[in-house]
């Protein structure tokens, strides 16, 4: 269902809170990608 | 006729040169009718879409893949990965004529070749970003060219010039990952000014930040995508480093290419977000930019990563080629499918054949000329009085 926005201000606080919980998400994301793509390379050193 | 004559016309009469020949000269005829009859008479070109192919493919996809010069410079010279040296010339040269290349590319776009040096010298755009492009584009061949130039100096055998051109390296990295980051970034900041053209999906603020992120890739992949098809054509012309060194800077460049597109997704994601544009994702066109944002940045970022993890060089070389390809796909999109989207479909722009064949025309310039410089200068070898100076 479409999100109705009466302001700029209702705009922004939904569209900055999605993207707060995305970079959160990409936080984690990114460490784990970095942790799958260099895990045989880790383990290989140890 | 002797047989050394025969022997002649038979090295001549190769397939290579027979279709590059045959491009090369309809390449010439579309070229005058071009210059001398204006783009009316070779191009679908109009009021509506001032830009099409020769922007779109020539320029815009141009400049990206030819970012593999700066990336893997600033890997070598400036982050120490000396592992990856025997990349930098095949790559710097690659950069050299995509960028020669795109200079040539614009003189059919704008026409009067002359009056190139016009926005530097008569009237200065300032406030354009395209007088950014101009003049970072306009830099930037120059420092490609001298960090070229110590190949065709050996080659020349100009000890005391390749002595200097040599010493300029570092400072010629820095200028050029400076330079680069500037006009890969300001080529899709030009589109910020159009934000009712551009389909809201492709359109957004941080598009100057996807086109930077996004040259990186395609800068890596063109890297093992050039150097997969070298080893295939030139094995013969390439030292035991090189050939030693090319597992590890394909699967190095592989790694690196993963993690940017991972990154590259993950910031699209949040461009979408952004303009909360969740819904359009249901349209035609979102189905398109899905294609784009899942088969051409996802699935390479995931190929590659598993390609490394398993040391699966085809793999990794054929992700290459696809990601190389998604590059040229979101250039397009962004530059001719999603541009006027608005507009009906009679107005509209595709390309005319001779507009194809003119970008064919001078892509295989580029192939011929990266094909006599290899065969005659120390590219994929060192030569042998320079042997382990870096």
């Amino acid at each position: 269902m479409e999100t109705i926005f009466y302001t700029y201000q209702d705009f922004y606080t939904h569209t900055k809170g999605v993207l707060y919980l995305l970079m959160f998400a990409a936080l984690f994301g990114v460490a784990l990608f970095w942790k799958f793509l260099s895990g045989k390379d880790d383990a290989e050193k140890m | 006729m002797s047989d050394k004559a025969a022997i002649g016309v038979k090295t001549w009469f190769t397939p290579f040169n027979v279709v590059s020949g045959f491009i090369i000269i309809v390449g010439i005829v579309l070229s005058i009718l071009r210059f001398t009859m204006g783009l009316g008479a070779v191009t679908n070109l109009s009021n509506d879409n001032p830009w099409g192919l020769w922007i779109g493919f020539d320029l815009f996809v141009g400049v990206a893949l030819a970012a593999g010069g700066y990336v893997t410079s600033a890997a070598v010279y400036l982050l120490g990965m000396k592992k990856y040296h025997s990349a930098v010339r095949p790559a710097v040269l690659t950069g050299f004529i995509g960028y020669a290349l795109v200079v040539f590319a614009l003189t059919y776009d704008v026409g009067r070749p002359w009056r190139l040096p016009y926005p530097f010298l008569i009237q200065q755009g300032t406030t354009s970003l395209l007088f950014e492009v101009a003049g970072c584009v306009a830099l930037y061949l120059t420092v490609l060219f001298l960090e070229f130039m110590p190949a065709p100096l050996e080659w020349l055998g100009l000890k005391k010039v390749r002595e200097l051109a040599v010493r300029l390296t570092l400072a010629l990295t820095v200028v050029g990952v400076v330079l680069s980051t500037l006009h890969q970034s300001s080529l899709g900041a030009i589109f910020l000014i159009a934000p009712s053209k551009l389909h809201p999906l492709w359109y957004s603020p941080y598009l100057p930040v996807f086109f930077f992120i996004s040259s990186i890739a395609a800068g890596l992949s063109m890297v093992i995508f050039e150097s997969t098809l070298s080893h295939h054509y030139f094995a013969d012309k390439m030292d035991e480093t090189h050939l030693n060194e090319n597992e590890g800077v394909t699967l190095g460049f592989g790694k690196a290419a993963s993690f940017v597109l991972a990154g590259y997704f993950m910031i699209k994601v949040m461009g979408i977000a952004g303009g909360d544009n969740w819904r359009l994702l249901g349209t035609s066109y979102g189905l398109w930019f899905l294609v784009e944002l899942l088969g051409f940045v996802a699935l390479p970022s995931f190929l590659y990563a598993v390609g490394v993890r398993n040391r699966d060089l085809k793999l990794i070389k054929w992700t290459a080629v696809w990601t190389v390809l998604g590059i040229v796909v979101n250039r397009l999109n962004v530059t001719l499918i999603a541009f006027n989207w608005q507009l009906p479909s009679d107005q509209r722009y595709f390309p005319h054949w001779m507009e194809i064949a003119t970008s064919v025309f001078i892509v295989t310039i580029g192939i011929v000329v990266f094909r006599f410089i290899v065969t005659k200068m120390p590219i994929f070898y060192e030569h042998s009085d320079y042997k382990d100076i870096h």
